[in-house]
């Protein structure tokens, strides 16, 4: 017997699992179609008049920086800016999204841009977000050739753009949007739920910021 | 590890003695309970929400084999493999064979309670492979070559004075004259080194804070990044998890995150909730090129259809151990295995078993915080009780004990004996009141007397009073 069979039947042994079933199987399948939302929050019900300022709040509150442009054509300004700002040197990696690729990058010619992956040698990574939940201010980011995990972690500096729109109230309402781009029950290899810099409490239970991911976290909120 | 749950007794006592460990403890108020309770009170909803990610559990338990079925296959669907470990051992051989097989020389670990639970690391050494946990609490205390004391703050138990000492022992490449005076240098002194092992890394160790069915996707929940770091960079991802983390789909992950962060350190949500799904696609630039699931039983799916089958529950926030009086003064070490607290109390018997780790469930006050913070409702003092009856069952309480409790069964069971008894004893005591009004020794009774003072009584007893006030006297 494989160790699949033995624990799946030591399982149904234990729950009294009739030899009829039936019933328990469509349970689970209609579950699993679909995949009913339990009671949320109030703070996972904003209106879409709401919603941005919402997410601001919540995102400065876990340390984030916030800023809106009206267009995709002002990130590269916005992002020379804000590295000036930070004393930070005018060199980023972002990955080969699209929306990403379309902005004016030649506008500033003082910010050097790199596309593809990290190799840890990056001090800024730009990414472009799926979506975001406004309840607590989380960024969703999926992988893929536009998008590469490792600029969400190795450089010391994560910048990312999301679109105003794009902006949900809940998380569940940003999983329906990736059933909508990838298809039910379809996920790249990794999507990261970010909400804030990277920190840890583990010396005397004292927050610091910038443990092995980025020290800062700045989005810029596209229209 | 060494078990030593059974010297839970002489454990505490020198933990209550350890100044050191208590002015660590200290932290835990300060840390967790007060920012718990800051983050539920800033959600009116909370109580419901608790209610509806105990009741997705309760759902998923029912129907666990389907479930399990459901995300095996959907894992296989998605280019991952799945094995099924029922042991401790099976699980160990399972990791040690895929790193052989890949000719892995150094594994980077994010945090895992699971990878304690079946000494993975104890397991990899033995066959020549470098572990190296990443979580900054698990860095240092693998250092001191200790267990975590925490489950999710392994080195709760230490000062700044002593991480400092350890990284001036390990790092020893260092200038000496460094400055680690403050928390910030010792953190940023760990990032650099562990930068390099991340990048060194042939296999990254996971464990699984949740497994959902309807994507075949594993969730981790972290603050450092570690963790992703550790799946992202090598070659393999290994996922270690046991078979109760499996939830139906991502709605209902997302019910259950809603109250794990808040009730574990009071944070909204944590900062890195990382899906993973497989191996890396065709056409990513990074990401690992396998992907394993290594799902662990190793007694739970007995749990089932129990007393205990609440405990399956548990999503490991740490709430009932930070809120713990016992925990509090003792720390998560002197629990003797993997798993402290209220939790542990429950969960290590299971485990190990009652005979080795039958002193756990004895030590609870019974206060019931831990019931009252447990974002699952896990009804922790009734489990609490039904080891102790167990363990009596068993035989494995102490002969003194068991004398004792035998003759108040006897008296129990006539009540007029009873009152007649307990009548005397009250009118004798009140009559031998030492000054003060309290007993500092009592015969038969020395061991409860040796941490505290019984007040004498007034001369009637309980069900006296009772008899007359009903009486309208």
């Amino acid at each position: 017997m494989s160790g699949r069979d033995a624990v799946i039947s030591r399982i149904r042994r234990s729950l009294g699992v009739a030899e009829d079933e039936a019933t328990r199987r469509l349970t689970v399948a209609r579950r699993l179609e679909t995949a009913p939302v339990a009671p949320q929050p109030a703070q996972a019900q904003s209106s879409p008049a709401e919603r941005f300022d919402l997410f601001r709040e919540k995102a400065e509150a876990v340390s984030a920086t916030v800023t809106r442009v009206a267009s995709p054509g002002e990130v590269p300004t916005e992002i020379a800016d804000y590295l000036r700002g930070q004393n930070l040197a005018p060199r980023i990696r972002r990955g080969a999204d699209p929306r990403l690729g379309a902005m004016p990058w030649k506008s500033v010619p003082t910010l050097e841009v790199w596309a593809g992956p990290s190799d840890g040698n990056d001090p800024v990574g730009l990414s472009h977000a799926l979506g975001a939940a406004a309840e607590t201010g989380t960024l969703f980011v999926t992988s893929g050739a536009d998008n590469p995990t490792t600029l969400n972690f190795l450089p010391e500096t994560h910048i990312v753009v999301v679109a105003a729109e794009d902006i949900e109230a809940s998380y569940e309402a940003t999983w329906q949007r990736l059933r909508t781009t990838h298809g039910k029950g379809t996920m790249p290899r990794t999507v990261n739920l970010i909400s804030g810099p990277s920190r840890s409490g583990d010396i005397e239970q004292t927050i610091l910021l910038g443990a092995h991911g980025p020290k800062r976290l700045h989005i810029i909120v596209v229209g | 590890m060494d078990i030593t749950s059974p010297s839970f007794k002489e454990n505490a006592t020198r933990a209550i003695g350890d100044k050191s460990l208590q002015k660590a403890l200290g932290n835990v108020e300060r840390g967790f309970i007060y920012k718990r309770a800051k983050a539920v009170a800033a959600v009116p909803a909370f109580e419901t929400l608790r209610d509806a990610a105990r009741d997705i559990k309760n759902h998923t338990l029912a129907h666990l084999d389907l479930y399990l079925e459901a995300y095996a296959d959907k894992v296989a669907a998605t280019g991952g493999h799945v094995h099924f470990a029922e042991t401790a051992a099976d699980a160990r051989d399972i990791v040690l064979d895929i790193c052989r097989r890949v000719e892995a020389k150094t594994v980077t670990k994010g945090k895992s309670m699971i990878t304690e639970e079946i000494a993975l690391n104890d397991h990899l050494e033995k066959n020549g492979i470098t572990t190296v946990e990443t979580d900054l609490g698990e860095y240092i205390i693998q250092l001191r070559g200790e267990h975590p004391s925490h489950i999710i703050a392994p080195a709760v138990h230490l000062n700044k004075e002593q991480i400092e000492a350890d990284f001036r022992r390990v790092h020893d490449k260092l200038p000496p004259e460094r400055n680690l005076d403050e928390p910030v240098a010792l953190l940023g002194e760990a990032r650099a080194v562990l930068r390099e092992r991340f990048l060194a890394a042939d296999v990254g160790i996971t464990g699984a804070n949740f497994l959902v069915a309807e994507t075949g996707t594993s969730i981790i929940v972290t603050n450092e990044g570690n963790g992703d770091l550790t799946q992202i960079l090598p070659r393999v991802h290994i996922v270690v998890a046991s078979i109760e983390k499996v939830v139906p789909t991502l709605e209902d992950a997302s019910a259950i995150l809603r109250v794990l962060a808040r009730s574990a350190t009071g944070q909204e949500m944590s900062v890195y909730t990382t899906l993973s799904t497989g191996a890396k696609r065709s056409g990513d630039p990074d990401g690992p090129d396998e992907y394993h699931v290594v799902l662990l039983d190793n007694g739970r799916s007995a749990m089932l259809g129990t007393p205990f089958e609440d405990m399956l529950r548990c999503i490991r926030c740490g709430a009932c151990m930070n809120h713990c009086p016992v925990y509090q003064v003792v720390g998560g070490h002197a629990y003797g295995w993997v798993y402290p607290g209220p939790m542990g109390s429950v969960l290590t018997p299971t485990l190990i078993g009652v005979d080795k780790a039958g002193h756990l469930p004895n030590a609870s006050t019974f206060c019931g915080r831990c019931e009252s913070v447990c974002p699952m409702r896990i009804p922790l003092p009734k489990m609490m009780r039904h080891w102790r009856e167990n363990a009596f069952a068993r035989h494995l309480t102490p002969p003194s004990e068991r004398s004792g409790l035998g003759v108040w069964k006897f008296l129990a069971r006539r009540p007029a004996l009873y009152a007649l008894a307990t009548g005397i004893a009250v009118r004798a005591m009140a009559l031998l009141k030492p000054k003060g009004g309290r007993f500092r020794t009592l015969p038969f009774a020395s061991g409860w007397t040796r941490h505290r003072d019984l007040p004498a009584p007034e001369g009637r007893t309980f069900q006296a009073m009772w008899k007359d006030r009903k009486a309208g006297k």
